[in-house]
């Protein structure tokens, strides 16, 4: 199958395997999978606990090799080394607690060797666009959870990235955070126009958030269903009270419901915490 | 809630009530009293004998502690660094810690003999090991999520090591310092306790053999005072370090 003309980032076959340690057997973490991430699309994939998001996020980034089949980011190859264009926020809290907010922000800029003007500028802006730029000179100890999560989008937004992936980053977060969260990055992503891939276990986010949805299997992972949601744009945390959006959280959990008894059901082993 | 500088004076001026108590109700024969003590710790101070002494112990515990400091970190960034030699070496260095030391003392006196070395030797082997086994932990348990985000950031592995690591790993290994450091002080008075011919733990045995109970209680307060102070100061860097984190 040929990569489609439009796929900024596309799997074609891609399986996921990690080799067994001391006599345990090798776990067939993901796929085959073929997709293609479409430029300035928000993607978002939801799935069972355990069924290999979390690696699919990271063959998405170049941070993990594949096993079999083809990654590719704008054209060339992902080969276990993130390239330049992708930026990444995860669910534990990443930010550089020694570091005040502003060079928190400044990190990748500096170990690029922008000239100090240029990266003055836009972290300035980049505060300004998360509403951080009150906390500049306070260190992330300071901050609530949700401020310090802020604080890793504006040090990745930074970087301008044409792809940010984001692996369940409101995931720690209480359920009103969780939403206003939803509306940041909803006009984040308008915003810059960078193409957005999220990873999260809740249905509501999920379907409140996407141009697209992927479910997927309990492991090995794979897509059983792609769910296209026709939002506007233009849209915020309130299209939840849309009809069409119930009907979409219930598709969603029709699919997921098989799934997530099956992932029950198998031997336990955590993705977490990597 | 934070202690305040009240909080500590409190603290202090119950102590030294508690002090007051025992010693009336144990007697002077005992137990001085604190102004007796203190009175006695100021005359002791201002004579060149209890200042050579206090001389001899602060060099044996300066070159200690760094001797302490340095090779701890370097230990434990080794085998921080090399999981299969840290795995190798985590039950040694538990055991090499927790065993009684003062059983090697006789050996050490044998290598080294009588003098300033023995009692390095004896601080570097209290404190060399906490250090190490805090330097191997701390670079061991940088959160997963900072490598990870090191490789988002397309950081080389020295770029990583310095900007990220290092200072994630600082704070835990500077509460190694501060635990190694005290314990190399305490390996070092011991030593003098036992075997030597100078330092404060040597001044505090003289005077525990003609009983003089003023001035055992006078050097002890200088030990503590001292102690405490190097404690607070580490205490103070540590959390300079860890910027409320």
């Amino acid at each position: 199958m040929a990569a489609s003309p439009d796929g900024q980032i596309s799997l074609r076959g891609v399986t996921k395997v990690f080799p067994g340690h001391e006599g345990h057997a090798d776990v067939h973490a993901l796929g085959p999978v073929d997709l293609d991430v479409m430029r300035g699309e928000l993607f978002t994939v939801v799935g069972p606990s355990g069924c290999g998001k979390s690696t699919l996020l990271d063959v998405l980034a170049g941070l993990t090799s594949v096993t079999s089949g083809h990654a590719t980011f704008e054209g060339s190859e992902l080969a276990g080394q993130v390239p330049d264009g992708i930026g990444a926020v995860f669910q534990q809290d990443a930010s550089f607690f020694w570091l005040t907010v502003w060079d928190n922000v400044a990190f990748g800029l500096r170990r690029r060797g922008t000239a100090a003007r240029e990266i003055a500028r836009r972290v300035d802006q980049a505060l300004a666009f998360m509403g951080l730029t009150g906390f500049a000179k306070a260190f992330p100890a300071q901050l609530s959870g949700g401020m310090r999560q802020r604080v890793c989008i504006a040090r990745t937004l930074v970087l301008e990235p044409k792809v940010l992936l984001l692996d369940e980053p409101f995931g720690a977060l209480d359920q009103q955070t969780r939403l206003l969260m939803g509306d940041e990055l909803l006009r984040i992503w308008r915003e810059t126009g960078a193409t957005v891939v999220l990873i999260t276990h809740a249905l509501d986010e999920a379907a409140m958030l996407s141009d697209r949805v992927a479910v997927m299997s309990a492991r090995p992972g794979r897509f059983i269903d792609i769910v296209t949601t026709g939002w506007p744009r233009t849209r915020d945390s309130r299209i939840v009270s849309d009809p069409r959006f119930g009907a979409i959280t219930a598709r969603l959990w029709e699919k997921l419901r098989e799934e997530s008894l099956r992932a029950m059901k198998a031997p336990e082993t955590s993705e977490d915490g990597k | 809630m934070k202690s305040t500088r009240f909080d500590f004076l409190l603290l202090l001026a119950g102590l030294m009530l508690l002090w007051q108590l025992v010693h009336w109700l144990v007697g002077p024969d005992v137990l001085s009293s604190p102004w007796a003590t203190i009175r006695r710790a100021a005359e002791l101070i201002a004579t060149s004998t209890f200042r050579d002494h206090a001389d001899a112990t602060a060099t044996a515990f300066g070159i200690a502690a760094v001797i302490s400091i340095a090779g701890g970190i370097a230990i434990g960034l080794w085998l921080g660094l090399r999981r299969f030699a840290g795995d190798v070496a985590d039950p040694i260095l538990g055991t090499l810690y927790s065993i009684p030391k003062i059983t090697l003392y006789p050996i050490i006196l044998l290598i080294f003999g009588l003098g300033v070395s023995a009692k390095i030797a004896f601080g570097v082997i209290h404190g060399v090991f906490p250090i190490a086994i805090f330097t191997m932990n701390a670079v061991r348990n940088v959160a997963p999520v900072y490598h990870r985000t090191a490789r988002v950031l397309r950081l080389t592995p020295l770029g990583a090591a310095v900007t990220i690591m290092a200072p994630a790993a600082l704070p835990e290994i500077l509460a190694g310092i501060r635990v190694g450091v005290a314990l190399t002080l305490l390996g070092v008075l011991i030593g003098e306790l036992f075997a030597s011919t100078s330092g404060l733990g040597f001044a505090l045995i003289r005077a525990m053999d003609v009983h003089a109970v003023t001035d055992i209680m006078a050097i002890t307060l200088v030990l503590f005072v001292f102690a405490a102070c190097v404690n607070a100061l580490l205490r103070f860097v540590e959390r300079r370090a860890r910027h409320g984190g």
